[in-house]
């Protein structure tokens, strides 16, 4: 029998539809005469956001994973850009991207929209990279932050001011390329959104901890990726607090993602997008994994509370302050942005493991699932020591080689068959009557 | 036995620990290790240390496996071992200038599991282009500068990095002129002398180093080589001390007359210039050296300088050279092979891994070196 009821999520269809939305504004761009800008998931979307309401980006990670999902359109991509002459082993999210791009395919359907410009940010190598070539083979202009001012426990006024003082270059850049006036009320405006999405997100993670959990890490993929299509949007924002509001109810109700929940696990990295069944595979077990530093601290910002613990960072609105200028409002998202968990192992992966400890100790954790992910050099650096750290905190370990957008680089029952080790150490055996999904 | 020109960098590559031992011995300072070429190592010198350059050793391990992924590019893993094995036992102090995320994961490795007294993460811009890199970098510096003095317990005075930006310059200039003396139709330098003495520069004391090259100039200006030059090569990619391997290549009908690499000209090409704050100045020659692709966005820098150097020093044919997985060169090679290409350059593209047998690299050396019409082959 299941020990917890399930049921549907009833703001499904809405994020599907957002997410719809998102990839068909920015085809249909043009035919509204406005602009179409493409850069990465952790660009920072709030700044072109001043140049209209109608301006429409796309984001190359989730694009990358979205071809990923589909592995017939993935292989022909991948085989484009390799066609091309690049390594097999560079970003796949990269290399799928290109090969769209390439093969003029839109993974929605139609040709590739030719953006108007690029705007990214560098933290990883192949950030400032991916959009060099963009730019060079769709010929449009470019412009790049550089983030890698080390970790935001070190963070001062001159790291910060290199972030901040290339912003407000960016801004002069985007006037003389596109010949708009910038607004600063619409930045301000999107950079409200941003800390509003981003602390909200957050704080629909933190309810994860709920035993037994609302929601599972396979369905946190479809409902974080808002964050990273654009975070700086009003509708996004308004989105994610509906879903945190029935996230809450769920738990006040004890709805569970999982019915047979015994297991709770988190995970490491992208997952390998085309191969999602591993965790359907997980609950077979009952084991549920209840998310991971991935999902939590890509999008999601965070901040050590007074008793220790991890919680949504506070935004300036709800400390009562208001953004009124510009240099205001780029400092507030430079700062914001610098204390995403997810930009601090690029320099220490002893910061990430700590976070990983924290997570493990506050969402109740049994055991770690790290995604040796050959797709992603920026997510997996630091992994292996991550891997020691986790297992001299005595927590159990697994890890599984894979590949988020490469489905050639993953061996499916090879990791099935590490799972079921792993299951075993932990005690933990098939049920009789496997469950279904919430 | 007659000592040949460049038998004492050969050495000096060969024994470099007991070369800093010795250095050890005789001075009151500490040897530190340097991850990456964009560590500055005047402000080290300036405070009595020994910058050390860490390469890896060319030698296939299996120690790094459970600190750095396997995706990490060999190098990386080469110079992590290094630490593991402790061939470095000798040096307190290891610095990184911020680069590529390959070496980063050596330097944060050797930080968790080899005993250091000193260790430090210097955040240089990978964006370079913008001019907001400069007062920032500068900055960073003062910041490494208090480190090091804080370390050392010694003052970094004025006058010390101004003596050691002098004796920086100077190797610099030196091992220009010895370059120059590639450019003509009988290059006087061979590649493989060329990487020695390039490559024992990052471990000797510039003092020593600037001595033997002021040693050899004059000798080296009236030098006739006695072999063929045969093909004239350019070898560009990502680090590379690989003796073997040039080796091969000068025995098979070619030279290499020029490169560009973090452990070859990128290291020595520009000047510390003059014009104000020592510490600016320190930070300019950095962020305005021949980029790294790490650092060449938006606008490309690198392939410009690259082709003006394939001219100037008359080159034949490219080979492009890289370490597996290593991200940054990647991400350059495809618009760079198209651009030696449209300048009339062929290219020859190699992967390398310290595992990979030099055979298989022979073939397709002489196959190239046949399709640039090397007549000595036959």
């Amino acid at each position: 029998m299941p020990e917890y009821k399930t049921e549907p999520l009833k703001c499904w269809p809405k994020a599907k539809e957002l997410r719809q939305k998102y990839y068909l504004d920015y085809q249909e761009a043009h035919d509204k005469k406005g602009l179409r800008w493409t850069g990465g998931a952790w660009a920072f979307d709030a700044i072109p956001a001043g140049l209209g309401r109608d301006v429409y980006n796309i984001t190359g990670e989730p694009y990358g994973a979205s071809i990923a999902f589909d592995k017939k359109l993935s292989m022909e991509c991948l085989e484009a850009a390799e066609a091309k002459g690049w390594a097999r082993d560079l970003c796949s999210y990269m290399r799928n991207y290109w090969g769209s791009m390439y093969l003029n395919k839109y993974a929605f359907g139609g040709e590739y929209p030719k953006p108007d410009f690029c705007f990214q940010d560098h933290i990883c190598c192949s950030h400032g990279k991916w959009y060099q070539h963009v730019a060079e083979y769709k010929d449009i202009p470019y412009f790049c932050i550089d983030v890698s001012v080390g970790p935001y426990k070190d963070l001062d006024e001159n790291r910060l001011m290199f972030v901040v003082n290339q912003m407000h270059e960016s801004i002069e850049w985007l006037e003389k390329i596109t010949g708009r006036k910038y607004q600063d009320e619409l930045l301000i405006e999107a950079v409200e959104n941003e800390v509003r999405s981003t602390s909200t997100w957050a704080e629909i993670c933190c309810l994860n901890m709920n035993r037994p959990a609302p929601l599972d890490e396979k369905t946190m993929y479809s409902l974080y990726v808002h964050g990273t299509l654009a975070k700086h949007s009003g509708e996004m924002a308004d989105f994610y607090e509906e879903l945190r509001d029935e996230v809450k109810y769920r738990v006040d109700n004890h709805i569970a993602a999982l019915p047979n929940e015994r297991c709770r696990l988190m995970s490491d990295t992208q997952p390998p997008w085309g191969f999602l069944e591993v965790f359907r595979y997980l609950e077979q077990f009952g084991a549920i994994s209840v998310g991971s530093l991935y999902t939590f601290g890509l999008i999601g910002i965070w901040e050590t509370k007074p008793d220790g613990t991890w919680g949504p960072r506070t935004t300036p609105m709800q400390k009562g302050e208001s953004i009124t200028t510009r240099d205001q409002a780029l400092r507030v998202l430079a700062d914001w942005n610098l204390s995403k968990p997810e930009w601090q192992h690029f320099y220490d992966p002893n910061l990430k493991t700590e976070m990983m400890l924290q997570i493990a100790k506050q969402w109740q954790l049994d055991g770690v699932m790290l995604h040796l992910n050959r797709g992603c050099e920026g997510l997996s650096c630091g992994i292996m020591e991550n891997r020691l750290g986790i297992a001299k905190a005595g927590i159990p370990v697994m890890t599984f080689e894979g590949n988020m957008g490469d489905e050639r680089e993953f061996d499916e029952k090879r990791v099935m068959t590490r799972i079921d080790s792993f299951m075993e150490t932990l005690d933990m055996e098939i049920l009789e009557t496997p469950v279904g999904k919430a | 036995m007659r000592r040949l020109m460049f038998d004492k960098f050969h050495e000096w590559y060969e024994k470099r620990h007991d070369y800093a031992r010795d250095w050890l011995a005789k001075n009151d300072g500490e040897v530190v290790g340097c991850f990456c070429s964009y560590v500055p190592e005047e402000i080290l010198y300036a405070g009595g240390m020994l910058p050390v350059r860490m390469l890896g050793s060319h030698e296939p391990q299996d120690v790094t496996e459970p600190h750095i992924f396997g995706m990490y590019c060999p190098f990386c893993r080469d110079v992590l071992a290094q630490g593991l094995k402790g061939r470095y036992d000798y040096m307190k102090g290891i610095v990184l200038s911020q680069s590529c995320l390959h070496l980063r994961q050596a330097f944060t490795s050797w930080n968790n599991h080899v005993p250091v007294d000193f260790s430090f993460y210097l955040y240089m811009p990978n964006k370079v282009q913008t001019e907001h890199a400069r007062p920032y970098y500068a900055a960073e510096l003062i910041k490494i500068k208090g480190a090091l003095e804080k370390w050392s317990g010694k003052s970094i005075t004025d006058e010390s990095l101004e003596a050691a930006v002098e004796l920086y310059n100077e190797n610099r200039r030196l091992m220009h002129e010895v370059y120059d003396l590639r450019k003509g139709p009988d290059p006087k330098v061979t590649g493989l002398e060329a990487m020695h003495m390039v490559a024992s520069s990052f471990f000797v004391d510039k003092k020593d180093h600037n001595a033997e090259l002021k040693r050899i100039l004059p000798e080296l200006k009236s030098r006739t080589l006695d072999r063929e030059t045969g093909g004239r090569l350019m070898i560009v990619g990502s680090e590379n001390d690989d003796t073997e391997f040039i080796a091969m290549v000068e025995s098979v009908g070619a030279t290499v007359v020029v490169d560009d690499h973090c452990t070859g000209s990128r290291y020595f090409w520009n000047l510390t210039e003059r014009n104000g704050d020592l510490l600016q100045d320190i930070a300019n020659r950095y962020l305005d050296r021949p980029p790294c692709p790490t650092k060449d966005w938006e606008e490309r820098r690198r392939f410009p300088h690259i082709l003006q150097l394939a001219k100037d020093f008359g080159v034949d044919g490219v080979i492009l050279i890289q370490q597996k997985f290593c991200d940054p060169h990647e991400c350059d090679m495809v618009p760079l092979k198209e651009t030696l290409k449209e300048a009339g350059y062929p290219t020859l593209f190699l992967e390398f891994d310290v595992t990979v047998p030099i055979g298989p690299m022979r073939i397709r050396v002489e196959a190239f070196l046949e399709m640039l019409g090397v007549e000595e082959l036959f």
